[in-house]
């Protein structure tokens, strides 16, 4: 178990390395600039401009910007951005709490949603519960959420004016007030995005306790005497979730990142609406740290998951 | 128009028989700018009386929270070091200018005691230098007096090359700042300035500390905390900035103003997209103040209905026109497109050029799309007839397309698309991203079809169009297209708006594409006029000269002017005093803002 973590985490590191050199290949080669709005500013000479391309370095040739990139990166140096001159990690510290709080609501939504939802439709499957659950997933997950978005702020912002619409992550009110403030902004965009996940995965935990069920040693259980609800809890449910648990564990790294759509519908200071303003204005410092944080946490979640999958499931082992 | 037929106006508006709106709209309907017009004005001796404010507080304060929507996010809140108008917007609740620009052009004082002119000394007869008087008793948010050195400071700020601060074209027209005493100014050019406001008022004159940027000087300037935690004199303190999503403010209780500003807290929101911003203020009342509501008319009119807030347009300097391309975008010489030893096989023919200027249907343009924020022009004076310019007139008429074209020698082929000399009539014309114009590059894809021309319709995304890279072939500088489309924005002067014309500012592959002039054309007379407005001191003349150098390029089908858009805001119902001006910031008035009921 302790070689193949070490193997792992040592094949990381190349992993890694190889990552960031496509992403910064990548970014380098695509057109524009941070410096778009100057273009056609007529008070904004030629010369500043391109003073200001030198000055960042964007002329240099790729190699010499990558390296220069890593070298700061393993000193611990995230840089600066090209368009508001702050720290990137100021940038992205900033914006985590908001992200953590909409998006690992919006999960744990999910998850609250599916599971139970999951389980009693294949415990009971096309029964009347099951068909009805089945449609409203399908529904769920083929809705986009910009549309479900759209559809909640007309309905309950415009005719309702029941819910405000444009997330505040600075509220002044205190103790009770601040939760409840936090709670009304933030219930559009967690309910939106917790349905689109807890729709597929209602589907995901549907199918995979179905598989379960049809076992032997269920049956076993039913013949000792068990209750329904002892095999079920006990024994279904166990063998059945640990799937489920590497597709949550593999899901994690996504609410570092944001949802992109829903945070520019509802204006949530996310990480993820971060991640667009940078791309459109060509912030390269950025974009490289987020996708590099992104594709750190996917590697070690990936990890994570495995090893979950191993300690859960006694049938593996690790050579 | 004339010289004299401009001074005739100016004597007009003198007697009380034209209104000084009407002036200036006439001016801004020639091609200048109000702010030009107002000097034109202010040099002729037409006094201009200060509005009274219509509600007097007994004390500062009280007003709560005013809560503002800015769809584009402010990302630095350094007045000189910043990327677009957004920045300079959020710089605007902290910082403030000698000087601010009203809807009609007007100079306003803010951190001046008076506007300088030839009567009160304040102007040189030579238009070498311009004294300014400072107000007494400002101080900056962190208590130091505001005095002459910061002035001088801000000049030497923006003009070093080593700071690569957005505002240095202006700047480095100062030779020098003497200081006369501590609260005196005298402003000494390199060349005398027919447009002294150009530095230190407006949007882009806004003032800096020198205690608190001294040790930020040239390179260093990006690291300066002021830049994200300002310092200045305005009428709110710094309180939160989040870059990319939030701005916020405290009323600062040592304001020059008494009694002023009326809220206790702004914050200025970002993200989003215009259409939201209009519903949060014009149908929710959730926010008071959306900026730049760039969005359809017919939707802003629905929301109005909603009665919570309303939409306000003024005039500016924005004309959305096309650009014609007078080289050959489809050869290479030298690897190099759009060169200027070559010219267009097309376009270069007169007859073509006359009948695109009629093939373009503004009109509809306007009607469907803009609405009441847009106003079709080709430089069309809305004025008396006797006023009116005989060579600027749109006009739409397929017709006489066609017929200019039959005379021309084009004929029609097999596919209805004409030929001459074995050459198709198919022009390429590119924009950007962006649902308005796609929908205007329809209706003139439309248009040019019954006349026999066949469109290409090409869209790039605007971070990529209106980027400056050198190695991206898509930007508006390349101009890899027969036409193109995209608005410009007049400053408070159109001196440097007109430059991007001259036969020095083209953009070529030697200067890596960051000359200005896309359309690469050159004439010797423009250029000579150009010479002749920068060095003019006398507006009227000046006037003439910019209002023929108009002239030029519409009769010569250099540019073809669309629509002049106004700057469209929305206002909640209760929210006053706002008087958004389309020649400053949007914040220009912000201490004098109050909510009513």
């Amino acid at each position: 178990m302790r070689t193949y973590l070490l193997r792992r985490l040592l094949t990381a590191v190349p992993v890694l390395l190889g990552i960031s050199l496509v992403l910064f290949t990548i970014l380098a080669l695509a057109p524009g600039d941070p410096f778009e709005e100057l273009a056609t500013n007529p008070n904004v000479p030629a010369e500043v401009r391109m003073n200001l391309r030198a000055q960042f370095g964007l002329d240099d040739p790729i190699a010499i910007r990558y390296v220069r990139w890593v070298t700061s990166m393993l000193r611990g140096e995230w840089g600066f951005s090209f368009v508001s001159r702050v720290n990137v990690d100021r940038l992205i510290l900033q914006r985590l709490p908001t992200t953590l709080f909409v998006l690992g609501s919006a999960q744990l939504l999910g998850l609250l949603i599916a599971l139970p939802v999951g389980i009693y439709s294949a415990v009971r499957p096309y029964s009347i519960f099951d068909q009805i659950a089945t449609t409203l997933a399908f529904i769920g997950f083929s809705l986009p959420t910009f549309f479900t978005g759209l559809l909640f702020i007309l309905l309950f912002s415009i005719y309702l004016d029941w819910l405000p619409f444009i997330y505040r992550s600075d509220i002044s009110e205190t103790g009770l007030r601040w939760v409840l403030a936090h709670l009304k902004q933030g219930i559009m965009p967690i309910t939106v995005l917790g349905l689109f996940q807890g729709a597929s995965l209602t589907r995901f935990v549907r199918s995979s306790v179905l598989e379960v069920v049809r076992l032997d040693y269920i049956n076993t259980a039913r013949a000792k005497g068990l209750s329904e609800r002892v095999t079920v809890a006990k024994h279904v449910v166990r063998n059945a979730l640990i799937p489920v648990v590497t597709l949550v564990a593999l899901q994690i790294p996504t609410i570092f990142t944001g949802a992109v759509i829903t945070e520019q519908i509802f204006r949530v200071p996310g990480i993820g609406s971060l991640l667009i303003a940078s791309i459109l204005s060509n912030d390269t410092p950025v974009i490289m740290a987020i996708t590099f944080v992104f594709s750190c946490l996917v590697v070690l979640f990936n990890l994570v998951a495995d090893l979950v999958y191993g300690w859960l499931d006694p049938r593996i082992s690790y050579r | 128009m004339d010289e004299g037929e401009v001074r005739e106006l100016v004597r007009q508006v003198r007697d009380g028989r034209v209104s000084r709106r009407q002036f200036t709209r006439m001016m801004v309907g020639l091609g200048l700018t109000a702010p030009l017009a107002a000097r034109v004005l202010a040099a002729s001796g037409v006094a201009n009386a200060q509005p009274k404010p219509a509600f007097t507080p007994t004390r500062r304060g009280g007003g709560g929270e005013l809560r503002t929507l800015w769809w584009q996010a402010v990302s630095i809140l350094n007045p000189h070091l910043a990327v677009g108008v957004k920045d300079n917007d959020g710089s605007r609740l902290f910082h403030e200018p000698l000087a601010a620009f009203d809807p009609d052009g007007n100079l306003v004082p803010i951190l001046a005691t008076e506007i300088p002119t030839f009567e009160n000394g304040g102007l040189a007869k030579d238009g070498l230098s311009v004294t300014w008087k400072l107000k007494r008793g400002v101080q900056w948010h962190d208590g130091r007096p505001f005095t002459a050195d910061d002035v001088v400071f801000t000049w030497e700020f923006a003009a070093d090359p080593a700071t690569a601060a957005t505002t240095a074209g202006q700047y480095k027209e100062i030779a020098r700042i003497e200081k006369l005493d501590s609260h005196t100014v005298k402003v000494v050019f390199k060349k005398p300035a027919p447009f002294w406001p150009i530095v230190f008022c407006g949007s882009t004159g806004q003032l800096i500390a020198k205690h608190v940027f001294e040790p930020y000087r040239g390179a260093k300037s990006r690291e300066a905390p002021a830049n994200l935690k300002p310092v200045g004199t305005g009428p709110y303190r710094y309180l939160d900035f989040k870059p990319n999503d939030v701005v916020r403010a405290e009323l600062n209780p040592s304001y020059h103003v008494p009694n002023w500003p009326f809220f206790d807290r702004v914050e200025m929101k970002g993200g989003g997209d215009a259409v939201s911003a209009a519903r949060a203020v014009i149908q929710t009342g959730e926010y008071d103040f959306a900026w730049n509501l760039q969005v359809e008319d017919d939707i802003l009119r629905r929301m109005e209905q909603g009665g919570k807030g309303r939409v306000d347009m003024v005039p500016s300097g924005n004309i959305e026109h096309i650009s014609v391309n007078q080289t050959d975008p489809w050869t290479e010489l030298d690897g190099e497109r759009s060169s200027i030893k070559t010219t267009h096989p097309l376009l270069s023919d007169p007859a073509v050029r006359a009948a695109l200027t009629v093939l373009v249907d503004r009109g509809s343009i306007q009607e469907q799309l803009y609405g009441r924020a847009g106003q079709a022009t080709a430089n069309y004076l809305n004025a008396p007839s006797r006023f009116a310019s005989r060579n600027t007139r749109w006009e739409f008429n397929i017709e006489k397309a066609n017929q200019v074209l039959d005379a021309g020698g084009w004929r029609r082929g097999p596919d209805g698309v004409r030929v001459k000399d074995g050459k198709r009539l198919k022009l390429v014309f590119q924009t950007s991203i962006n649902a308005t114009r796609q929908k205007q590059q329809a209706i003139i894809k439309a248009a040019a079809g019954k006349a026999g021309i066949e469109m290409e319709l090409k869209s790039i995304t605007a971070s990529v169009y209106f980027s400056s890279d050198p190695g991206n072939p898509d930007t508006v500088a390349k101009f890899n297209a027969d036409i193109q489309m995209y608005a410009w924005q007049f400053g408070v002067d159109p001196q440097r708006s007109m430059e991007i014309f001259t036969s020095w500012e083209v953009a070529t592959k030697e200067n890596k594409w960051s000359g200005r002039n896309t359309t690469r054309w050159r004439n010797e007379e423009y250029d000579r006029l150009w010479k002749a407005a920068d060095g003019e001191l006398d507006p009227v003349k000046r006037a003439a000269v910019l209002i023929q150098m108009n002239d030029l390029l519409v009769r010569n089908v250099v540019v073809i002017p669309l629509v002049w858009r106004s700057w469209v805001s929305g206002v909640s119902n209760r929210l006053k005093g706002t008087e958004i001006s389309g020649w400053d910031s949007s914040f220009w008035r912000l201490p004098y803002w109050y909510r009513e009921g």
